[in-house]
């Protein structure tokens, strides 16, 4: 019998939720009041959240490292949002999503989540509007739609290039509107730095404040996390410079199961690595792929003299280029997932037919220039188009863009079950930060209909059914001793860090990090990289633990601490991520293994193995952690070899 | 085609709120024109580390144009010397070996000082409590569809609704007004029927809580919009002074 429960609830697929809510324990108003909830986090999962459970009358206290809560990673998403409405026609519904989802996540996410999932899209599209968000649209005045990879119908909402910054300002305006009536208490450049647990419940958390450093205590008789993804364990991504996964590891050390930690997605459109100072990697969004064609050259003395700068690529007669999505993948073209679309970049590149550094592809919008002019072009991307050339110096109306893959969000996280709530009561999990939806894959789009799904339709119902039990408990004092000792332990953390005095500077070490993740951990695992890459992360750690340099105070602004912090908790998360793709002997989704593959190079699935979550258990600082399984049951989908041909 | 640069560079460091500030001067040798200004500052810290010193501490996150985090006020320009874009998109072949930079803080009095680059901006997340919303509840809503919108309103909303909050046109105001801030969230919603209803009250409740914070007068100077980066366009002042005093009328 497996220690995890999911709760899912009884009733056909499609009846589940209803039926949840239809039974579900609900809190009146007046007890409401009395009810503190924390929740930290302002991106979509946690903005919507905080501003929904406010305007229900829980009293709320919200959390963010940044200096405003609209700053939230959240705000970088750019291609859009996908929801069922079928307003184009095109054949799409709930169970389309539905099961576009569970395939695209190469069927290792949880049935009744995802159906769920697609269930509430349409309504978040509802509430976006009325919030004022202005989506695109046609002339006739209504939403307009794109299509998005994994997908044979047009379900993508969105706001020119900047859907995740339009949506974000949605959910931080109803956010600021309950800040305003009293609803919420906001907590800028306040970061969590510990969980605080009594009688075995989340009760409450230890935040650091990031402007003067002084740590605080904070009650609640539940906490969300939403903190976001991991994917800056790889140090170069497309993720912000600060996001994080400090709150997942504090969960976990806690009790929460860390699950399929090893799922990252790498995004095969991103602007290529250029030189050793780089700092982030910048995402050119998957919407491109609609309009550009993806290609190298197809023979290989064309990609030596274009390495050489002896060639351009405009200079290649189209019989010899290779458009390899096109070739190898005729249903989908240049619209196949994101994991399939990667692995044939690297492929070609490891092949010796890459551009640029070599590790590079062209994008190229010539034939939809051609086709539909370049103003069609530039009001669909011109923002994109700008931005490339801003950072590329290269006008990519003109010549072909270069892009290549990089690490983009973590389908992994907390272990949540259908209620969001982790493996300690009280705490639950939302966004990017749980593992709940994307299986061992995302499908683009479908990263911000789930954080606002989570935080303006699920965690409002569930999060009640919890606390429906707790309204006889009093606010605890935060001078209890367990609130005491959590403070004390991360004092004494950030007092270690700062007396290490060592020589190595934390981007130093991270940079180290990143490339061995990136190296064995990254497109294509194996056995014999995974268990170097093991070795090697625990070099790291004692390196860090032993020889890291941290300038400054512990009063005060320290970005340098901050940064120690947050790389003490990747390293860890980098050892799990190893550990849980060394153990999944398969290949599903962004997960490849270069052991199990079809005879074409595709990922080789090993469901009588692997149809299961996994599920890591922390047991102390210096033992393995232990392996649980969630197994996936699919009562309304058949597990198949994805084909996207 | 990447070359290195040799850069002087004189920064603003203050250790906190209350303290004087002073400029410091550094230099930094073979930068690539293919790295971004934050590149360049990641350097600059990363030797200072290595010389056992506290590094410059500054604002960024994203560090691609859009969460309005980055704040550098460089060689007298806001976001540096580079036309629409912000300073974490700014690269340094916009400047020439052997160049002096001088690198300052967003100066205006609503926006202290917190260390070094860093300033405080919550003013500006005061103001959108104030008002800048369109008071819906979740769930109970009409469904999407169900009011069409001209395309050329949502795409002039949209336009507006681009700011990102930075806060340049404050510093490249010399009377430090938050105008252009506060007249493109007054007409992205506006614009919408959705927001339309509640228009007159909203232009009234943020630019009373904008004066109350200390952000000055708007005299039509324009310096806000030729340093935004996200090209909010001052017409958006002249639909926020209508909207206002319309509902100065209706009082
Ligand atoms: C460049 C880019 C483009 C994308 N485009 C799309 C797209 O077009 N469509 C799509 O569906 N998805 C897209 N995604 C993915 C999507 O944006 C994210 O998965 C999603 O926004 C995550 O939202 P979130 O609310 O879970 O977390 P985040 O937005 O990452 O928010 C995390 C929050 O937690 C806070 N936080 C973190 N740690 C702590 C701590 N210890 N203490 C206090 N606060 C903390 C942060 O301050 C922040 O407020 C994109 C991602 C990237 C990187
Ligand atoms: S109006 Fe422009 S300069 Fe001012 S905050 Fe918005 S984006 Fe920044
Ligand atoms: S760092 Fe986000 S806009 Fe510059």
């Amino acid at each position: 019998m497996s220690v995890l429960n999911a709760r899912i609830p009884e009733g056909p697929l499609a009846q589940k939720w209803t039926n949840y809510k239809d039974h579900q324990k609900l809190v009146n108003p007046a007890n409401k009041r009395k009810l503190d909830v924390i929740i930290v986090g302002t991106g979509l999962a946690g903005a919507s959240a905080a501003a929904s459970l406010g305007e229900m009358g829980f009293n709320v206290k919200n959390f963010t490292i940044q200096d405003s809560p609209r700053r939230a990673h959240s705000i970088a998403a750019q291609g859009g949002i996908n929801a069922a409405k079928n307003y184009p026609n095109d054949g799409d519904s709930v169970f389309r999503l539905f099961y576009d989802t569970i395939k695209g996540g190469d069927y290792r996410a949880r049935e009744a989540n995802v159906y769920r999932l697609a269930e509430v899209s349409n309504s978040i599209i509802d509430q976006c509007v009325a919030q004022g968000v202005p989506f695109a649209r046609e002339y006739g005045g209504l939403l307009d739609n794109r299509s998005f990879g994994g997908a044979q119908v047009s379900r993508t909402f969105y706001a020119k290039g900047q859907t995740g910054q339009q949506l974000l300002l949605g959910a931080y305006q109803a956010l600021m509107r309950q800040v305003n009536a009293g609803t919420v208490k906001m907590y800028t450049r306040t970061e969590l730095v510990d969980i605080v647990i009594v009688d075995g419940k989340a009760r409450g958390i230890i935040a650091r404040d990031l402007v003067t450093g002084e740590l605080q205590r904070h009650f609640g008789h539940a906490v969300v996390l939403a903190t976001g993804g991991y994917g800056n364990a790889f140090f170069l991504s497309t993720n912000a410079m600060g996001s994080n996964g400090s709150a997942a590891v504090k969960a976990f050390h806690k009790g929460a199961f860390f699950a399929n930690p090893c799922m990252a997605q790498i995004h095969p459109t991103c602007i290529p690595v250029h030189g050793e100072f780089q700092s982030k990697l910048t995402l050119m969004s998957e919407s491109l792929r609609n309009d550009g064609r993806i290609w190298v050259p197809a023979k290989k003395e064309d990609a030596e003299a274009i390495r050489a700068g002896k060639l351009k690529p405009t200079q290649i007669a189209e019989e010899d280029r290779d458009y390899y999505l096109e070739r190898r993948y005729p249903a989908f073209g240049n619209l196949v997932p994101r994991d399939v679309a990667s692995r044939a970049a690297k492929e070609r590149c490891d092949a010796g037919y890459g551009v640029g550094t070599g590790l590079a592809v062209y994008l190229d919008f010539k034939s939809s220039i051609e086709r539909l002019g370049k103003n069609v072009i530039e009001a669909r991307y011109g923002n994109l188009f700008q931005m490339y050339e801003k950072i590329v110096d290269e006008n990519p109306y003109e010549t072909p863009m270069m892009i290549y893959p990089a690490i983009h969000y973590t389908m992994g996280g907390i272990w949540v079950d259908y209620e969001l709530q982790t493996t300690i009561p009280g705490l639950f999990a939302a966004g990017e930060a749980n593992f709940s939806d994307h299986g061992a894959n995302r499908l683009g789009a479908s990263a911000l209909m789930q954080g606002l799904a989570d935080g303006y339709f699920v965690l409002p119902y569930t999060i009640q059914n919890y606390l429906a039990d707790d309204i006889r408990t009093p606010r605890m004092s935060t001078e209890e001793k367990e609130f005491v000792e959590a403070e004390k332990a991360v004092k004494s953390r950030f007092e270690k860090l700062m007396s290490i005095k060592g020589n190595r500077s934390v981007d130093s070490l991270h940079k180290e990090l990143g490339l061995v993740m990136w190296d064995f951990v990254g497109m294509g695992r194996n056995k014999k990289g995974l268990q170097h890459a093991i070795e090697r992360i625990a070099e790291i750690k004692k390196e860090f633990w032993s020889n890291v340099r941290i300038p400054g105070d512990i009063k005060g602004m320290n970005i340098e601490l901050e940064k120690a912090n947050r790389l003490a908790d990747f390293i860890e998360i980098g050892d799990l991520m190893a550990r849980d793709a060394l153990n999944r002997e398969e290949s599903c989704g962004g997960h490849f293994r270069e052991e199990y593959q079809t005879g074409e190079g595709e990922a080789l699935r090993q469901d009588d193995k692997f149809a299961f979550v996994s599920c890591w258990q922390y047991k102390g600082d210096d033992a393995e952690p232990v392996l649980h399984k969630e197994n996936l049951v699919y009562e309304s989908v058949k597990m198949v070899q994805r084909n996207y041909k | 085609m990447e070359k290195t640069i040799n850069l002087t560079l004189k920064i603003w460091r203050q250790n906190g709120p209350k303290e004087k500030g002073r400029f410091e001067t550094y230099k930094v040798n073979n930068i690539s024109t293919d790295s971004s200004f934050l590149e360049m500052m990641d350097i600059l810290n990363e030797q200072l580390i290595n010389e056992n010193k506290e590094p410059v501490a500054f604002d960024h996150d994203c560090r691609e144009g859009i969460c309005g985090m980055c704040s550098l006020y460089i060689n007298g320009r806001p976001h540096g010397p580079d036309d629409d874009v912000t300073t974490c998109q700014l690269h340094m072949r916009k400047f020439k070996d052997g160049e002096t930079v001088t690198i300052e803080p967003w100066r205006a009095a609503a926006f202290p000082v917190i260390k070094d680059l860093i300033v405080d901006r919550n003013a500006f997340d005061k103001i959108i409590a104030a008002g800048g919303y369109v008071s819906v509840s979740t769930g109970g809503v009409p469904d999407a569809n169900a009011i069409p919108i001209s395309k050329i309103d949502a795409d002039e909303s949209m336009d507006s609704a681009s700011c990102i909050g930075c806060g340049a046109c404050v510093a490249a105001c010399k009377n430090s007004s938050a105008m252009l801030f506060v007249s493109a969230k007054v007409s992205q919603l506006a614009l919408l029927p959705q927001g339309r209803v509640e228009a007159k009250r909203r232009a009234k409740a943020m630019v009373a809580k904008m004066d109350e914070l200390g952000f000055g007068g708007c005299t039509n100077t324009g310096a806000c919009e030729v340093e935004c980066p996200k090209n909010i366009s001052i017409t958006n002042i002249a639909r926020l002074n209508r909207e206002y005093l319309k509902a100065r009328f209706a009082e």
